[in-house]
């Protein structure tokens, strides 16, 4: 069965599935129970699941991800919502010291079957501390894994399984989208956490893209249309572990690779995607890979944001760039 | 509402108060405001003139003039009593709320706006105010305070008994604050080296949708002696109290004898920002019972009855009315952000990498504007 509903509706369904499915899974987080989130994420899960299961907690995010922690040592699944992007630093030290490492350390007898909800991204005309993209500071943390969602029925599913992986999952909403609708297939087999998914089949050049900058991308496939250009579109979806091995595919077809996030540049997700690209399809490669990102800045206030963040117009330059050269 | 029935089961703490919200002076055997009619009057033209900002800056959102607004209706007395403890070489570190001490620290109230209509990030020379910026990032500017404080105690502006020198420090922060560890590190900091600085919690009973007694099992100001500092507790909506509790902590600091922590009990009148609904979280007559606490009129009844002329309240109506006219008009004017300009403030030495991202972006518009044009 399909239902046409909001990214926010369609996590909060996921979210209540996993919670009915199994009941050692919590949701925690600052304004979750009683105000659902100051996006709605969590809405009315308080009122059926009760405050034991869906709690409001101190406004201390270390204490967040450590308490969460410790529940995974009874056995629960925590759920924490970090209410935005720019908040997720105070918990940075229990996320990459103690989160991802103690698997290892134990040597496979602890598990953190953690999952660290983020709002992340702009474009939604925020102030600051509430438009970045931290997803390279996770993704370069080894053992934690990251994924992104970017539509409605890929965050249905995605946040169930991200529930259900023994490991720590790193779930990056991206926020921009929370508002858009999709259909929801509630019923179909989960679609895959893992891997990544050509969302948009195309010849003439391969846009990589995750969260926030699919639907641009995919604009910007639209767009190109009208120069009788056809490109392809990959979701990458995890972006810790990569899969890539369908943009590896992609791009030996296509000759051409355009990698797109918010992300400042140096160091973002896209220079490890062009790298692997150039070791895997040096001699498909008509041109070397583009990147199309953000500016090593700190995020501009929101009324400059239309500059630093990749629009159509930059990615569509990007394209004629390599396909020109 | 008795802000203590949120502690069920924990002792009583009073509350400092000096006037009543019908307008009487009372006496406290510990605290006392010697201020004149005068120095009152001129109290409540900050309390009237910081409620005109925020009234003001909460028109211009709801016109689509500025993205967000977070309003600090009911908690002037707080940030005005206490701010104007302050001398003008001590230093204040505020969050994001606090609207009447940047007006205290005679920051146009128009530099406010720029940040919640998404132009700039900051707002003024902290420097010229001594008054760093808002900081949204809850509890972090405890610690900027205590670090600040053991700077004046390293270059010997504490304790010499000379008070153009002798100076002290003010952090700012909510109820909800002291969850984070950000501030039960200040606090054990600053006591452990006896820094110059008071904490100055604003209690305005809400983290957003979360209640106090969600944040602290204690009244906030019982966790001062944990720390090994005094702890007051003060009628937030009080700004005689409010003025004459924050005075003594910065003396007190200034006189080398450490930090103290303030916890104002106030209300939030207002949401959270606007884009909050506080019906959400709390029902009307608890805001109700606060309406009759309001930190202006009792003021206003106070001098009244000590004989204020009726000009004084007239003149200073058409004083906030032109505060208006000026913060509506310089709204407007504020310049729209410039992408290139923002590349020379990533650092104060730039870098080459920096330059090249900064020309490939002025080329790109350029080529774009030439494109439209
Ligand atoms: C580290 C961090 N986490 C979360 C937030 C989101 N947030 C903004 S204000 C707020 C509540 C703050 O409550 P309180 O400290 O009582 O101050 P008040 O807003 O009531 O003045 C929250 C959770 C934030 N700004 N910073």
């Amino acid at each position: 069965m399909t239902v046409r509903m909001s990214m926010v509706k369609a996590l909060n369904t996921g979210l209540r599935a996993a919670m009915e499915r199994d009941p050692k899974v919590l949701v925690m987080g600052e304004d979750v129970g009683r105000l659902g989130g100051v996006f709605r994420v969590t809405e009315g899960l308080q009122k059926d699941f009760g405050d034991g299961r869906v709690m409001d907690t101190p406004l201390a995010e270390s204490a967040i991800v450590g308490t969460a922690i410790g529940l995974t040592f009874r056995g629960f699944r925590p759920v924490v919502e970090i209410q935005f992007d720019g908040f997720v630093y105070p918990a940075y030290d229990q996320i990459v010291s103690q989160v991802a490492k103690l698997h290892f350390r134990s040597q496979g007898r602890v598990r953190m079957p953690i999952v660290i909800r983020i709002p992340f991204g702009g474009g939604i005309g925020a102030i600051e501390h509430h438009s970045e993209s931290p997803e390279a500071q996770f993704a370069m943390t080894a053992g934690l894994k990251v994924v992104s969602c970017s539509d409605p029925n890929d965050a249905h599913w995605m946040i169930q399984q991200a529930i259900a992986s023994d490991d720590p999952v790193v779930f990056m909403e991206p926020k921009r989208r929370y508002w858009e609708t999709g259909e929801v297939d509630t019923e179909s087999a989960p679609q895959g956490l893992w891997s990544s998914r050509v969302v948009r089949p195309g010849k003439d050049a391969t846009l990589i893209a995750y969260g926030p900058m699919v639907k641009t991308c995919l604009d910007s496939a639209r767009a190109a249309e009208a120069d009788g250009l056809d490109l392809e579109v990959i979701d990458l979806r995890t972006l810790s572990p990569l899969d890539l091995e369908p943009v590896f595919e992609s791009v030996r077809r296509t000759g051409h690779a355009v990698v797109v996030h918010e992300a400042s540049r140096t160091l973002g997700l896209g220079s490890e995607i062009s790298a692997r690209i150039t070791e895997e399809c040096f001699y498909s490669l008509e041109s070397p890979v583009q990147r199309v990102t953000g500016f090593d800045m700190p995020y501009p206030p929101s009324r400059a944001e239309h500059d630093f963040l990749p629009g159509l117009d930059r990615i569509l330059d990007a394209v004629d760039r390599a396909r020109a050269f | 509402m008795n802000p203590l029935t949120s502690h069920p089961g924990t002792p009583e703490v009073p509350l400092v108060q000096l006037l009543t919200p019908t307008g009487q002076r009372v006496e406290n055997p510990d605290h006392d405001f010697a201020g004149d009619r005068a120095e009152i009057e001129s109290l409540y033209r900050d309390l009237v003139m910081t409620r005109r900002v925020d009234t003001e800056a909460f028109a211009l959102q709801r016109h689509g003039e500025l993205g967000l607004w977070p309003p600090a209706l009911g908690q002037e007395a707080a940030q005005v009593g206490s701010a104007r403890a302050l001398r003008p070489h001590d230093f204040a570190f505020p969050s994001y709320r606090e609207h009447g001490v940047a007006w205290c620290r005679g920051v146009d109230p128009a530099q406010l706006l720029g940040v919640y209509r998404g132009s700039e990030m900051g707002g003024w020379d902290p420097a010229d105010h001594q008054l760093a910026l808002p900081n949204i990032i809850i509890g972090s500017q405890a610690l900027h305070a205590t670090g600040y404080a053991m700077g004046l105690t390293l270059e010997g502006l504490v304790g010499t008994g000379d008070p153009d020198r002798d100076s002290a420090v003010i952090a700012y922060f909510g109820d909800g604050a002291t969850s984070e560890g950000d501030v039960s590190e200040a606090l054990d900091w600053a006591a452990v080296q006896q820094a110059p600085v008071v904490f100055f919690c604003q209690n305005n009973q809400y983290a957003i949708s979360v209640p106090v007694a969600s944040q602290s099992r204690v009244p906030i100001v019982q966790r001062a002696a944990g720390f090994g500092m005094p702890g007051v507790r003060v009628d937030g909506n009080d700004v005689l109290a409010c003025r004459a509790v924050t005075e003594r902590a910065l003396q007190r600091a200034r006189d080398g004898q450490g930090p103290t922590l303030i916890e104002a009990v106030t209300y939030r009148m207002g949401p959270h920002t606007t884009s909050d609904d506080p019906t959400r979280y709390r029902g009307a007559a608890e805001v109700d019972e606060w309406r009759a606490k309001d930190p202006i009129e009792r003021v206003r009844l106070l001098l009244e009855a000590e004989g204020t002329p009726p000009e004084f309240f007239t003149d200073l109506q058409a004083e906030a009315d032109a505060l208006g006219v000026h913060l509506r008009e310089a709204c407007q004017r504020i310049a729209e952000p410039d992408l290139a300009v923002l590349f020379d403030h990533v650092f104060a030495e730039r870098t080459v990498e920096n330059d090249q991202q900064k020309a490939e972006f002025v080329a790109w518009r350029d080529a774009i504007e030439g494109s439209v044009a």
